[in-house]
């Protein structure tokens, strides 16, 4: 279940129950600013394939798992269902870490958090950073504290705090 | 154990026995080629950092690891051997992973293997069509970091080919002798295929060395 904070911008809203009996499909959400705003820490290209493409993908690939995993529990296949766990927990991680990941970051981040304590994911698969920063991911995660959305982290742990 | 074939280039000889009492450390193996020698298919700044930078991590951490696990050895500490356990297979594998590697690309590659291998391929895969596409399709699926393999399964005198994720080494973790292994994690290829990681695969077809992978699969099959 993806966290408040980012269900909001990842699903249309679901239609009046019984309307249609079919559940929307999960959508890549918007990215909260430009590609390059987060220049010279993380570069345009990055996140534009990070965001279009890569992240792009695991929603695509979530809607087909979640679709077959639909008709085999109609059917009653247990095997079936067993089967598509990996690639549920695989698209659907994918799907939950990026969209907690793009509010994460912000072109006004940096700095401290004042008072309570984050929530924050850092993504170091190498497409994260392997164009700007080739090896030496060290380097990106210097670079990544400059654009960290501390108020979306206080937000994250103020809602489950509670 | 690095196989025969990688082993006489990743050591420097040992000393006689008894001269120093140290074993050498592992070291990094010379790229049989260029780094651009695999233009256009893999580029010159990938082979570069991923031999240069990349590999070399694998066997400098691997050395400082198996220096650490020696020290738990002879202290008796097994908390210490276990903690240890991660790093050992994870450089391990990447060293042995990546010197296996080099050795199956050439700038002369490509085409199709012949005589012995080429029947084996055929009467365990049906073809080398179906083989390819087989290889092919399990590297491209591969979750995250990891490696495509050729294999040799010795208790059952066939080819089978089989996916590792991380830097596993195919023996340690299968049984299989490697014969050909496709790097997919995305240092291997990102920098010139980005995302589209079958692009790569349709591109390293054309510098797969097959006579390194039939002598490979000779010493193996015996």
């Amino acid at each position: 279940m993806l966290s408040r904070a980012a269900c909001s911008t990842s699903r249309r809203l679901v239609p009046a129950l019984g309307a249609l009996g079919s559940r929307q499909k999960h959508s890549l959400p918007d990215l909260p600013y430009d590609y390059g705003a987060l220049e010279p820490h993380i570069n345009a290209q990055i996140m534009q394939l990070h965001h279009s493409k890569h992240h792009a993908a695991y929603v695509s690939n979530l809607n087909v798992a979640e679709e077959k995993y639909r008709e085999a529990l109609e059917k009653g296949d247990v095997t079936a269902q067993i089967a598509l766990q990996p690639a549920l927990k695989f698209n659907g991680g994918g799907h939950i870490n990026h969209s907690i990941f793009w509010t994460n970051l912000s072109p006004q981040g940096g700095g401290e958090p004042k008072g309570l304590i984050p929530l924050l994911g850092i993504d170091v698969w190498e497409h994260a950073y392997y164009l700007q920063y080739k090896n030496v991911r060290p380097d990106y995660l210097k670079a990544i504290w400059n654009v960290i959305n501390w108020e979306n982290v206080t937000a994250r742990y103020t809602a489950c705090s509670k | 154990m690095l196989s025969r074939a990688a082993c006489s280039t990743s050591r420097r000889l040992v000393p006689a026995l008894g001269a120093l009492g140290s074993r050498q450390k592992h070291s990094l193996p010379d790229l049989p080629y260029d780094y651009g020698a695999l233009e256009p298919h893999i580029n010159a700044q990938i082979m570069q950092l991923h031999h240069s930078k990349h590999h070399a991590a694998y066997v400098s951490n691997l050395n400082v690891a198996e220096e650490k696990y020696r020290e738990a050895l002879e202290k008796g500490d097994v908390t210490a051997q276990i903690a240890l356990q991660p790093a050992l297979k994870f450089n391990g594998g990447g060293h042995i992973n990546h010197s296996i590697f080099w050795t199956n690309l050439s700038p002369q590659g490509g085409g199709e293997p012949k005589g012995e291998l080429l029947e084996a391929i055929k009467r365990d895969f049906g073809s080398f069509a179906k083989f390819k596409e087989k290889l092919t399709a399990v590297s491209v699926g591969v979750q995250g970091s990891g490696w495509g393999w050729l294999g040799f399964n010795k208790e059952q005198g066939r080819l089978q080919i089989a996916a590792c994720s991380n830097q596993d080494p195919l023996q340690g973790t299968t049984g299989l002798i490697p014969l050909l292994g496709i790097d997919v994690w995305e240092h291997a290829y990102y920098l010139q295929y980005k995302n589209v990681r079958p692009d790569y695969l349709k591109a390293i077809w054309n510098v797969i060395n097959w006579e390194n992978v039939t002598a490979r699969y000779t010493a193996c099959s015996k």
